[in-house]
């Protein structure tokens, strides 16, 4: 029991994560039909600039928990902002009206090319930071065996959702929600009324890098390492996150992340940890055979 | 179009100042936290080096790049519209030639070992770009013909190259015995992969094809008992012609291929047969894709890349018309994969990842989908150029990546497109109108 508790807490933060990177691959899917196969690079980014934020406050002696980690977020959310606009108005904009695989193309090329710019400004090795918040509660104790819940993993959740909230609310009460809704329907027709389509569109790669940006963070204080190659899994799985609450969903997203983040705590702690990411995998396959329009997605008609 | 030359474009300087401006703003943001500050390692944890020099050099130069582009630009008119321009000239003039220009492509490719200034180097560089034409050519069926977007066919070139392997280090077959056996199985996995998911709409299906990619890499790392896991498969036999191996002292009661006919031993002589052996493989299958797309299963696939609804209506099952696409291709792989194996001696998990996939699948789109020389010249400039390059070492593919952008920016339908369908129903009378 005690076990299955800790890997339920454990599944939970890490489905948190998935489902926040899943938000940027929804949207940007939802708006320009395009899988955003950068979009994992950007979280990786985003947990780079943790490190080095984390690292340059330590030089600079900030060292009091709450303001180091509002000024990392912030400033990563800024820079991560700036890469997914490059990237949208690099190897998306000049696609925009070209066959379906060639931004598909692009985006591989950005992704490798985001991956070895990391890798040779920053080096190959897996970089470590300090632990920034430790400790936890007990929830409960069995047997000796302790269930423990830290707090970095309260802060991943409430964090999570409260930029859940916050997302939500701007998907669907501020201008720029509804300009983005618009733009998903009907891209042509959304322009006609005065929605400036490229601005929307940017931003919403904008909105997706923050959102992965503060993945990225979150990452980095929950299991202190991070590579520059990180980016790639967490996208696909992101991604299978995305398929598995239904493309195009918000909250279908954030449900998928969890699930695939249970799936893949109770995998490792029931079945092998060498076979986890094909667990992943296979989930993915079964939802698209069976559900192919996701857990919460509707159901697309093709229409001639 | 063409701007005329009687009215000199008139240059707003500010206006390229300012976007030359913006332009470095953005770069100074993009460079600033990852160029500027490295982390380094240190006793006590991270350490950090600063490098603002570095980042100062970039924005000056992406600064005055872009003013200098713009500047370009402005002064020719306007920007060249995508798609149009020298290529699409050069290329309606080629055209017509095209098949004198196959063909002496392929004479330069049969003679390339015997040139003067080919060495040992040359022909090693040549084959590994004959692999990847062929397994350009092999993908090219299911991206370029049946409009299947596969990002996992490094999967395929791995079940060949461990078919290969394996059933030669525990059975003792020999190469051609086990080419056809390394395509069979590879066609197999290619039906069960396809089976489920070929109902999916295109990028489902290329997502689920990663996936698969990665599974099967998976499995090969930790499946210890028979793939031997991360230490990979050694001792590869290497393929004999017609029974006589290249090897400078043969075991009793075996003719080597130099004793055979007489000539003293080189090194080289495996070395060009391997070049040679790939040459006819990649042949073969270019040979195969041109007829079948005759063949009414070729023309459903291409049918089926236009239209899927039409096709349905039309009769043509979907499912099983992407199969057998999907296994044909998959089935190239695996031969490809059986050479790859013969031709290093040793494989491993490491050589069938991802950027694998990436690589050919960005071979088969930057030649033009469907396009068979596309895919020759793609391969030539994707893998040769890299391996010239390689004083760069380091900067190889991050050059790579960014090559990948800006040749699909340029050309978004690849070098040389061919969406031309092979059958018409009126023929028309000239080419060139479309």
């Amino acid at each position: 029991m005690g076990y299955f508790l800790q890997q339920l807490i454990n599944g939970l933060t890490l489905g948190m994560i998935y489902g926040l990177i899943a938000l940027g691959y929804t949207m940007v899917y939802g708006i320009i039909g395009m899988i955003n196969f950068a979009h994992g690079e950007i979280y990786m980014i985003g947990a780079f600039l943790a490190v080095i934020g984390f690292t340059v406050l330590g030089l600079l002696g900030i060292s009091y928990v709450p303001v180091a980690l509002l000024i990392v977020l912030f400033t990563a959310m800024l820079f991560t902002a700036v890469y997914g606009w490059t990237l949208e108005r690099v190897a998306y904009r000049p696609l925009r009206s070209a066959p379906r695989l060639a931004p598909l193309i692009s985006a591989i090329g950005a992704s490798i090319f985001f991956q070895n710019y990391v890798q040779l400004a920053q080096g190959a090795r897996v970089k470590p930071i300090a632990p920034v918040i430790s400790g936890g509660y007990t929830v409960f104790e069995e047997g000796g065996f302790t269930v423990q819940l830290s707090y970095v993993q309260i802060l991943i959740w409430l964090l999570t959702l409260a930029l859940m909230v916050a997302f939500a609310l701007l998907i669907q009460r501020t201008s720029l929600g509804r300009a983005q809704r618009a733009c998903e329907q009907d891209r042509a027709m959304a322009s006609l009324v005065g929605i400036d389509v490229n601005r929307t569109i940017s931003l919403t790669f904008v909105i997706g890098a923050t959102l992965a940006a503060v993945a990225g963070v979150m990452v980095t204080l929950y299991y202190g390492v991070v590579d520059f190659y990180i980016g790639f899994l967490a996208g696909i799985k992101a991604f299978t996150a995305a398929v598995l609450g239904g493309i195009g969903s918000l909250p279908g997203a954030m449900l998928g992340g969890l699930i695939l983040g249970l799936v893949e705590a109770f995998w490792s702690a029931y079945f092998s940890v060498e076979y986890k990411d094909v667990a992943a995998f296979t989930i993915l396959v079964l939802v698209l055979i069976f559900k192919p329009s996701g857990l919460l997605g509707r159901p697309e008609v093709e229409k001639v | 179009m063409v701007a005329n030359p009687n009215t000199a474009p008139r240059i707003d300087i500010a206006a390229l100042l300012k976007d030359a401006a913006l332009t470095a703003a953005v770069a100074f943001a993009l460079a600033l936290p990852l160029i500027g500050f490295r982390t380094v390692d240190d006793p006590a944890g991270l350490g950090i080096e600063t490098r603002f020099d570095w980042v100062a050099t970039g924005v000056g130069a992406v600064f005055l790049g872009r003013l200098l582009l713009s500047w370009l630009f402005a002064l020719r008119g306007q920007r060249p519209a995508v798609g149009s321009g020298w290529l699409a000239h050069a290329r309606a003039q080629l055209d017509p030639h095209m098949k004198w220009i196959a063909l002496a492509g392929m004479l330069f490719a049969f003679l390339l070992p015997f040139l003067p200034f080919s060495s040992r180097y040359t022909i090693d560089i040549a084959t590994t770009v004959l692999i990847y034409v062929m397994l350009g050519w092999g993908l090219n069926v299911v991206v370029g013909l049946a409009g299947l977007l596969d990002l996992g066919y490094v999967a395929f070139y791995a079940v060949g190259a461990y078919s290969y392997a394996l059933l030669a280090v525990t059975f003792n077959l020999s190469f051609w015995e086990c080419l056809p056996l390394a395509g069979l199985f590879a066609a197999f996995f290619g039906i069960l992969l396809g089976f489920p998911v070929l109902r999916l709409r295109g990028d489902y299906l290329a997502i689920v094809t990663l996936g698969f990619g990665e599974m099967i890499r998976i499995i090969l790392l930790n499946w210890v008992p028979v793939t031997r896991g991360p230490d990979g498969v050694s001792g590869i036999p290497r393929p004999s012609f017609f029974g006589l191996p290249f090897t400078a002292n043969p075991p009793e009661g075996v003719t080597a291929f130099h004793e055979f006919f007489g000539i003293a031993y080189a090194g080289s002589h495996r070395v060009t047969f391997l070049y040679f052996l790939i040459l006819l493989l990649a042949l073969i299958t270019n040979l195969f894709t041109l007829r079948i797309r005759r063949l009414p299963v070729g023309r459903a696939w291409e049918a089926l890349r236009e239209d899927e609804i039409a096709c349905r209506a039309l009769g043509i099952n979907p499912t099983n018309t992407k199969l057998t696409a999907f296994a044909i291709g998959a089935m190239f792989g695996g031969f490809a994969g059986a050479f790859f194996a013969t031709r290093q001696g040793f494989i491993s998990p490491e050589s069938f990842t991802f950027i694998e996939s990436a690589t050919i699948l960005a071979i088969v789109v930057l030649g033009g989908m469907g396009s068979q020389i596309g895919v020759v010249i793609a391969a030539v400039l994707l893998i040769l150029l890299p391996e010239l390059g390689r004083e760069l070492a380091e900067f190889r593919m991050l050059l790579f990546g960014a090559a990948m952008v800006l040749i699909m920016a340029w050309r978004p339908r690849g070098l040389l497109a061919h969406r031309e369908p092979s059958m018409r129903l009126h023929s028309r009378n000239h080419r060139g109108e479309s």
